[in-house]
C-alpha cells in the first residue's frame, strides 16, 4: 500500500536548516495498523504529512498503491487525498458553524456528490460511530469524544483505504480516548490501513507495526 | 463541488460572522443608494423641465422679432438695437402659410380695469382663441375669446378667476360691461382658477382679442407668436416658410427669430442626461470605496478561517474550489448589499417626492441596474485577491493555525 524510498525533507527555521526526514525507508501493507512514536521534533508529524500528501518530500520516492506520488501537482495531490486518504486530527478540525451531519457531508460536498446521497451516507457514518442522536448538533454542543467521533465519521465517509490519525486521543480524557481508539481499531479490523502518531506508549504497544523516530530517522521498527 | 453547495457554505459563513457581514452590506448599500439618489435628482430636474415645456406641446415654433444669433445670449431688443416689430399683418401672413395649422399671437401689458366704481390694475393679454387650446384652460363661466380674424376688433374680454371675483364679487360677470382705460368691453367668459401657466399668471389676467388689445395699448406690434405646424414632419418647412414670408414683408430683412420648441427640449434633455450620468458616476466612486472594504473584510475572513481552509485542502478541496467559496461569499454579500441599497435609495427618493411633490424624483432604471451590476462586479474584483490568497495557503500551516 505504502512504500517510502529514501525520503528526505528539509526545513529552514530562521538561519538553521533542519532535516526533518533523513532517508526514510518504509513499507506499510494494506490493512496494517501502524503507530509512529518519538519525541517532539523527531519528524513524526512531517512523516505523517508526507504520507498524507499534505507535504511533498525534497527527494525520494513515495509509492501509494503502486504509483509514485512524490512529485504530483497540488491539485493532483488533492484529488488523491480525496480518493484514498482519511484524516483524524488531534484538535478535531470540525467547522464550528456546521452541524455534525454537515461536517460529515463536507468531503462529499467537495467531491460533488448530490445532496440526497450525501445526507444518506453521512447519516450512516454517524450511526456507525454511535452519534445517531447527535446529527443536528453543532461541535460546541458536543463533548470532546463525540467531536472526535464526528471527525472519524467524516474521515471514512469517502471510503478511503488509508486512515491517518495525528494524536487522535491527545485532547481527550482516558475514557473517551479509549472509546475513540477502539473505534479506530474496529475500522482497521474491517480492512482500512491505520497509521497513527502518538505519544502514548500504551497505544504504541497495541499496534501491529510500531515505528520510532529520532532526529528525522526511523530508528526502530517492531512488528508483531 | 456544485455551485449551489459552495453558495450555501458561503451563506453559512456570512451568517456566522454577522458584524463583519453587516458592515460590508452597509457599505455597499450606501454606495448603491447614493447612485440612486443622485441620479434621481438629475432625472427629477429633467422631467420637471420637460413637463413645463410639454405643457405647451412640443410641435411649436416660437417667433419673436429681432435676430438672436446662435451662441449669443441676448435678444437684439435687449441690447438696444432697433428692431423692426412684428405686426398683426405679419401674423396674418404667417397664418396663411400652407404649413401652419394655427397661430397664437401675443401682446402683453397692464391697464386699469373698472367696474361699477371698483378699479383694479390688471395684466392684459391680447391673443386669440388658440390660447385656451394650447395652454389647456378650463372655463368656469362662458367661453374663451371667439375665433375671429386677427385684425377684427371685438370689444369683449375673458377674465381670470381672481380678477373676476375681485371686480364682480358675487355678481355674475357674464354680459356685464366694464372699462379698460377709456374703452368699454363686455365680459364673455371667466377662466377657472389656474395659477401660473407658461409666462402668464392666468388668474390675475384679462384676455382680449389681439386687434382690440393693440388698440388699447395703441401699438401695431405683436410681441411674440407661437405657430403650430400641420404636422411634426413639416416643422422645418414651416420654419423656413415663416422666415421667407416675413422677409418678403420686411423688404428682404431676415429680422425675426424662430425657435423650435422640440429642438430646445431635446437640447435640455441631453444636457440633463449628461448631468444625471455625471452624478451617477460620482456616486459610483463610493461603490469603489466599498469595493476596497470588501477586499479588507474578505482578507480578515481568510485569516479568521485559515484552519478551515487547511481542512478543506486536507479533505481534497482543489484550489479552484477554495477560490469559488470565497468569491461566492463576496458575490452574495455584494448582491444582498446592492438589493438593500436599492431599497434604501428608493425609500429616500420616496421621501424626497413627499417633501417636494412638484419634482418627480425617480432613479432611472439604467442607473439602478448599473449600480447593482457595478456593486457585484466590485465584490468579485476585490474578492479575487483574498480568495487567491486563501487558495495559496499551505495546508499544513493552515491546519496548525487552529
Amino acid at each position: 500500500m505504502i512504500e517510502l524510498v529514501d525520503i528526505c525533507r528539509e526545513f529552514t527555521v530562521g538561519e538553521e536548516r533542519v532535516q526533518a526526514l533523513k532517508n526514510v525507508n518504509l513499507k506499510i501493507e494494506q490493512g496494517e495498523y501502524a503507530s509512529i512514536m518519538g519525541p517532539s521534533g523527531s519528524g513524526k508529524s512531517t512523516l505523517l504529512n508526507v504520507l498524507g500528501l499534505l507535504d511533498t518530500p525534497d527527494s525520494g520516492k513515495y509509492f501509494l498503491n503502486g504509483s509514485n506520488v512524490a512529485q504530483l501537482s497540488d491539485d493532483e495531490l488533492a484529488a488523491r487525498r480525496q480518493q484514498v486518504i482519511g484524516f483524524v486530527f488531534q484538535s478535531f478540525h470540525l467547522i464550528s458553524r456546521m452541524t455534525a451531519l454537515e461536517n460529515v457531508e463536507l468531503p462529499m460536498t467537495l467531491s460533488g456528490l448530490s445532496a440526497s446521497k450525501r445526507r444518506k451516507r453521512a447519516e450512516q457514518m454517524l450511526e456507525r460511530t454511535g452519534l445517531a442522536d447527535r446529527m443536528g448538533h453543532r461541535p460546541d454542543q458536543l463533548s470532546g469524544g463525540q467531536r472526535q467521533r464526528v471527525a472519524i465519521a467524516r474521515s471514512i465517509v469517502m471510503e478511503p483505504r488509508l486512515l491517518l490519525a495525528d494524536e487522535p486521543t491527545g485532547n481527550l480524557d482516558s475514557k473517551s480516548g479509549s472509546d475513540v481508539l477502539a473505534l479506530l481499531e474496529e475500522l482497521n479490523q474491517e480492512g482500512i490501513t491505520l497509521v497513527m502518531v502518538t505519544h502514548d506508549p500504551a497505544i504504541g504497544d497495541r499496534s501491529r507495526l510500531s515505528l520510532r523516530m529520532h532526529d528525522g530517522e526511523l530508528t526502530a521498527e517492531r512488528k508483531r | 463541488m456544485k455551485l449551489l453547495d459552495s453558495g450555501s457554505i458561503a451563506a453559512t459563513a456570512i451568517i456566522r460572522y454577522p458584524l463583519r457581514s453587516s458592515m460590508l452590506l452597509l457599505a455597499i448599500a450606501i454606495g448603491v443608494s447614493a447612485v440612486l439618489i443622485l441620479t434621481s435628482l438629475g432625472e427629477g430636474a429633467r422631467t420637471y423641465v420637460t413637463k413645463e415645456f410639454n405643457s405647451l406641446g412640443t410641435n411649436l415654433l416660437i417667433i419673436t422679432p429681432g435676430k438672436i444669433e446662435i451662441g449669443g445670449n441676448a435678444s437684439a431688443a435687449s441690447i438696444g438695437q432697433a428692431v423692426r416689430p412684428l405686426t398683426l399683418q405679419d401674423a396674418m401672413a404667417i397664418e396663411r402659410s400652407p404649413y401652419i395649422e394655427s397661430i397664437l399671437p401675443f401682446i402683453g401689458g397692464s391697464a386699469a380695469v373698472n367696474f361699477d366704481g371698483r378699479e383694479r390694475n390688471v395684466n392684459i393679454v391680447g391673443t386669440n382663441h388658440n390660447m385656451a387650446v394650447i395652454f389647456d384652460y378650463e372655463m368656469a363661466k362662458g367661453g374663451f375669446l371667439p375665433a375671429i380674424a386677427l385684425d377684427k376688433v371685438s370689444q369683449v374680454a375673458v377674465l381670470g378667476g381672481t380678477v373676476a371675483s375681485e371686480l364682480f364679487q358675487n355678481e355674475n360677470p357674464l354680459g356685464k360691461w366694464l372699462r379698460i382705460g377709456d374703452r368699454r368691453v363686455r365680459v364673455i367668459g371667466v377662466v377657472e382658477q389656474t395659477g401660473q401657466s407658461g409666462s402668464v399668471d392666468v388668474d390675475e389676467t384679462a384676455f382680449l382679442p389681439i386687434a382690440f388689445a393693440a388698440q388699447v395699448f395703441n401699438t401695431e406690434s405683436v410681441q411674440k407668436m407661437m405657430a403650430n405646424p400641420r404636422d411634426a414632419d413639416v416643422m422645418e418647412a414651416a420654419r423656413k416658410d415663416i422666415v421667407r414670408t416675413v422677409m418678403a414683408r420686411h423688404q428682404g430683412h431676415d429680422d425675426i427669430t424662430v425657435l423650435d420648441q422640440g429642438a430646445i427640449l431635446n437640447t435640455f434633455n441631453s444636457i440633463f442626461l449628461v448631468l444625471t450620468s455625471t452624478l451617477g458616476a460620482i456616486a459610483s466612486i463610493s461603490l469603489i470605496v466599498a469595493g476596497t472594504l470588501i477586499m479588507n473584510v474578505m482578507l480578515v475572513a481568510v485569516s479568521q478561517r485559515t484552519a478551515e481552509i487547511g481542512l478543506i485542502k486536507a479533505l481534497g478541496g482543489q484550489r479552484r474550489q477554495i477560490i469559488t467559496l470565497f468569491m461566492m461569499e463576496a458575490a452574495i454579500l455584494s448582491f444582498i448589499g446592492a438589493v438593500l441599497g436599492v431599497l434604501l435609495g428608493e425609500t429616500a427618493i420616496y421621501l424626497m417626492r413627499e417633501l417636494y411633490p412638484a419634482v418627480e424624483f425617480h432613479a432611472p432604471l439604467w442607473a439602478t441596474m448599473a449600480a447593482v451590476a457595478l456593486a457585484v462586479l466590485c465584490g468579485l474584483l476585490f474578492g479575487i485577491m483574498p480568495a487567491r490568497r486563501a487558495a495559496a495557503l499551505d495546508p499544513i500551516e493552515a491546519l496548525a493555525s487552529h
